[in-house]
């Protein structure tokens, strides 16, 4: 009875998955997939390498305090950092008083209230606070964007797919112009007005206007030529330290754990030798 | 305890004895896991896995009761309290990793367990009841695993909770309102956030109370092995320990050693990027995709693409979006049957050399090709490829397997375990 019973789910189940089958070929055949101009002009981020990669990766404090600088005098414009402290800054390599000179100094000011009539008001940061956000609120945020909203960046590496490649390629990435080929293969996908082309960005036109327009934007410390290229990648470094900053911990322990696992490992493995030799198997 | 020649626990000191007359707890651990529980001398590493996931077990609860102490379910704080265990709470990022990546692992030991049990006969008799066990911990694990993944309140924990409960309003009637009083509310939310979070945290004790009975049930006929022979003499067995504490103990290393090189050098490696974007009600990813270990599943559920009704009257009786659910759920399900359905003597796959072929050219690949398609965007060619490895593996549970069951001759059997290993007949004082 129950092989019965499933065999009989059986070809009702595969039965309609194969009726389903040829529904799924004719209607390909009759309606072929219409292809889209983010399907065909998409690019995958490029292939640039960091020097915290990999297993043995370390951050360049150098490069995260640069990238700092760009997000400082650029992005931080728009878009927020929430999840950051001025306090984790010491981990880019700055002492006590330039942490706190930082926050001091930072261009928005945090939100407070007045001691004495309790009106909201601003006061400079101080090493505890968070990042303070450009914006007050998403209604503001959209208000001075053209309705678009600029994400909060402090996991903005870790939330698309090959996140620093992905921020570095996307900095670079604008284009003037759209391809000819695009626009005669597809005369709809015109890119709108006040959107930008941009070919690693998911549908090709990002509300976001190239934020690094010209190289010598911002002028580093360390003397290193600040072109293009060099901020965004700066920037992506940073944006990955903010979205995982502990981790040169995570792999520096890693190599502990294992290392300490191979030994245990090699110990098992003898023991099992060894309590198993008089033992056929 | 079937074996006359298992070791008997015998108190070393006058503590033990002490304790043994009145509360046999150390009597009990070794005739589970001890001497005094004799194994098949013949086991491959394929038998380590059983351990592996009682391990895996308790690294999640372990690492689960420690984010306990630091998660906040709520709409707007339990992104941020996951970020705050990243980011300020001591060595948070590893208990998070470990956790986070714990469940995958917990998944991939528990799949080549069931595969083992699939390809050496363990469901067959008399284990029937340790595989019926074996398959609600499964169902248990997977319930669990879901409403783990909600708890961050990423995108995809967000929308995954909306797809999932959403299966629920496909049942007819009934539908709508049982997936509300699922969710306590119209969409995903504090009610719905808060009562995984209760539930999530219950379930993997529901899952070691299981895992007790099916050990349980483990110890009345004692382990299967490669051979699928029943053990018939002492010369069969080793006791457990120190033979498969050792062998186990070697198997947990090479285990850790995968497990902490994902955990702490590509700890996102099988996470998806959207769940690091808070959940968002009001905007819906461009892609839905399940944590990896359900896609094989969701593939199917995606694969039912036709409704059931009268031919040319425009009557549907079975929509195809139900169907997918019906079978979705029937995928795991008639695992249930399982025991029945293979009916051959035979349990090892290494004799049955008909059920081999069905199993490695078949199975194998439809399953890596669900789990594959799953993944994928609704394009033609990975409807259609998921649409036959679903047909095939339904067909195989199903339809093919109880044929074979019945028209293969299986290949000559060894007499004995000891005769398998050592080549020389077995040997008994009575025989």
């Amino acid at each position: 009875m129950v092989r019965l019973i499933a065999f009989l789910v059986g070809v009702f189940f595969s039965g309609m998955l194969l009726i389903g089958l040829g529904d799924t070929i004719i209607g390909a055949i009759k309606e072929p997939a219409v292809p889209t101009a983010e399907h065909e002009f998409h690019k995958m981020p490029l292939a640039e390498k960091f020097p915290h990669d990999g297993p043995l990766g370390k951050y360049d404090k150098g490069q995260l305090q640069r990238g700092l600088k760009v997000y400082a005098e650029v992005c931080s414009a728009c878009h927020s950092l929430k999840l950051v402290s001025f306090r984790d800054f010491a981990a880019l390599g700055y002492d006590e008083e330039q942490v706190k000179a930082i926050a001091k100094g930072w261009k928005t000011e945090v939100p407070s209230i007045n001691p004495e009539t309790g009106e909201p008001a601003t006061r400079p940061g101080i090493p505890a606070d968070r990042i303070p956000s450009p914006f007050p609120n998403e209604v503001a945020a959209r208000a001075a964007n053209n309705n678009a909203l600029p994400p909060d960046l402090s996991l903005i590496t870790k939330a698309r797919a090959n996140g620093p490649a992905y921020v570095y390629s996307l900095l670079i990435g604008y284009e003037e112009t759209q391809p000819a080929e695009l626009l005669k293969k597809f005369p709809d996908a015109k890119t709108p007005d006040g959107l930008h082309y941009n070919p690693y960005f998911a549908n090709l036109n990002i509300a976001m206007a190239a934020p690094l327009a010209a190289d010598d934007q911002v002028t580093y410390d360390d003397g290193t030529k600040a072109t293009k290229a060099q901020m965004a990648k700066d920037v992506a470094a940073f944006l990955t330290w903010t979205a995982e900053p502990k981790m040169e911990n995570r792999k520096s322990a890693g190599w502990a754990a294992l290392g300490f696992l191979i030994i245990f490992t090699v110990l098992a493995w003898m023991s099992y030798k060894s309590i198993w030799a008089d033992k056929k198997h | 305890m079937s074996f006359p020649w298992a070791n008997e626990y015998k108190p070393q000191n006058a503590v033990t004895k002490w304790v043994d007359e009145r509360l046999p707890l150390p009597r009990l651990v070794y005739n589970a896991v001890g001497a005094g529980y004799p194994v098949p001398r013949n086991l491959n590493y394929f038998w380590n896995f059983g351990v592996l996931a009682g391990v895996a077990l308790v690294i999640q609860i372990v690492t689960g009761i420690v984010l306990a102490m630091h998660y906040y379910a709520s709409v707007d704080g339990a992104f941020n309290s996951v970020e705050h265990i990243m980011r300020d709470v001591n060595a948070g990022w590893f208990i998070r990793y470990a956790h986070m990546n714990g469940a995958s692992f917990f998944f991939i030991v528990v799949y080549i367990h069931i595969f083992r049990g699939l390809f050496y006969g363990s469901y067959k008799a008399p284990r029937e009841m340790i595989w019926l066990l074996g398959v609600v911990i499964f169902l248990l694990m997977m319930a669990t695993a879901f409403m783990g993944y909600v708890l961050p309140w990423g995108q995809m924990s967000f929308w995954g909770a909306q797809v999932i409960t959403g299966f629920f309003s496909a049942i007819p009637l009934v539908g709508e309102p049982l997936r509300q009083l699922l969710l306590g509310g119209f969409a995903p939310d504090q009610a719905a956030l808060n009562r995984f979070f209760s539930l999530h945290y219950l379930l993997p004790f529901v899952i070691a109370g299981v895992i007790i009975l099916h050990v349980w049930a483990l110890h009345i006929p004692g382990s299967s092995n490669p051979t699928g022979v029943s053990v018939k003499a002492e010369q069969d067995t080793v006791p457990f320990h120190p033979y498969y504490t050792a062998k186990d103990g070697f198997g947990l290393g090479v285990f850790l050693i995968g497990f902490v090189a994902i955990t702490f050098f590509a700890p996102n490696l099988l996470g998806h990027p959207d769940n690091y974007i808070q959940a968002n009600p009001l905007s819906t990813p461009a892609h839905i995709v399940p944590e990896w270990y359900f896609l094989p599943f969701y593939a199917i559920l995606k694969a039912f693409t036709v409704n059931f009704g009268i031919p040319f009257t425009g009557i549907v009786l079975i929509e195809a979006k139900l169907m997918g659910v019906l079978a979705m759920f029937g995928s795991i399900l008639l695992l249930f049957f399982l025991p029945w359905l293979d009916t051959s003597p035979v349990r090892s796959g290494h004799y049955r050399p008909l059920f081999r072929k069905f199993f490695w050219y078949g199975l194998i690949p439809s399953l890596v090709v669900l789990t594959y398609c799953g993944a994928q965007p609704p394009y033609t060619q990975w409807v259609v490829l998921s649409q036959i490895a679903a047909a095939y593996y339904f067909a195989h549970f199903l339809i093919i397997l109880p044929i074979v069951s019945r028209i293969e001759r299986p290949l000559p059997l060894p007499n004995s375990i000891t005769e398998a290993v050592t080549g020389k007949p077995l040997q008994t004082a009575t025989a």
